[in-house]
């Protein structure tokens, strides 16, 4: 399993590589996040981001059968077509990874300690939570 | 007692700081009561977390709601919504 919150960008195919090597593996899941529209930069707060985003790993694993696992956000200074987020789940069969997966992403963009702040032509703005963020973490709550 | 107070995103610009120690007395021992006695400075404090609909709060980096009591050393942050992913 692995955590990271870093400013350099990453490589998909490489970090898919990193938790196939296993071969009771049959399912590797992947979710790559990218900026649309505007340059922007992204905070978070030091320390509880990585230990909510443990919090989500370990949820997941405990609901799925997650055999190995990436999360990788990045932060700082990002534009248009940047990579932001990477999740991949390692299983031995799709449901479990594709599942998993779409559950580690709805958490972290509900619960995860980052903030987008947008720079458009008109000057800064940080962006708002979306309700429909909140809808998608909710039906895993209600799916028990 | 003493608790470490940091402030994230648009409630940190607004509000002009991201960190500091605060001094609260005994009876104000838990998160609303912390919200309180910050928002007794006026101003901008108290029109930056009388909303707490968008206002969140971790104690010791965890999510916790108004009445989550403080011990002295805590660190305690509040923030918007996240917009992360």
């Amino acid at each position: 399993m692995k955590i990271s919150i870093q400013t350099e960008d990453f490589d998909l195919g490489l970090e898919v590589l990193d938790i196939q090597q296993d071969n009771r593996i049959g399912a590797v899941a992947s979710f790559v996040g990218q900026v649309r529209d505007v340059p922007m930069t992204l905070e978070h707060y030091p320390g509880m981001t990585e230990r909510a985003l443990q919090k989500i790993v370990d949820e997941a694993s405990a609901r799925w059968q997650v055999m190995d696992c990436t999360v990788i956000h990045r932060v700082g200074a990002l534009k248009p077509t940047d990579q932001i987020v990477l999740v991949a789940v390692a299983s031995a069969h799709r449901g479990d990874a594709f599942a998993a997966c779409e559950f580690i992403m709805d958490y972290l963009k509900t619960r995860a300690p980052f903030w987008k702040k947008e720079q458009t032509g008109k000057g800064t703005r940080w962006v708002e939570a979306r309700q429909a963020d909140d809808v998608a973490a909710e039906r895993w709550r209600l799916k028990g | 007692m003493k608790v470490k107070v940091l402030f994230f995103a648009n409630l940190r610009e607004q509000l002009g700081t991201g960190v500091e120690l605060v001094d609260l007395p005994d009876s104000a021992s838990t998160v609303a009561g912390l919200r309180m006695h910050l928002m007794r400075r006026g101003g901008a404090w108290s029109d930056v977390l009388a909303d707490m609909k968008v206002v969140r709060v971790a104690v010791n980096q965890d999510m916790a709601a108004a009445n989550a009591p403080l011990n002295q050393g805590d660190e305690v942050a509040f923030f918007p919504p996240v917009t992360g992913g």
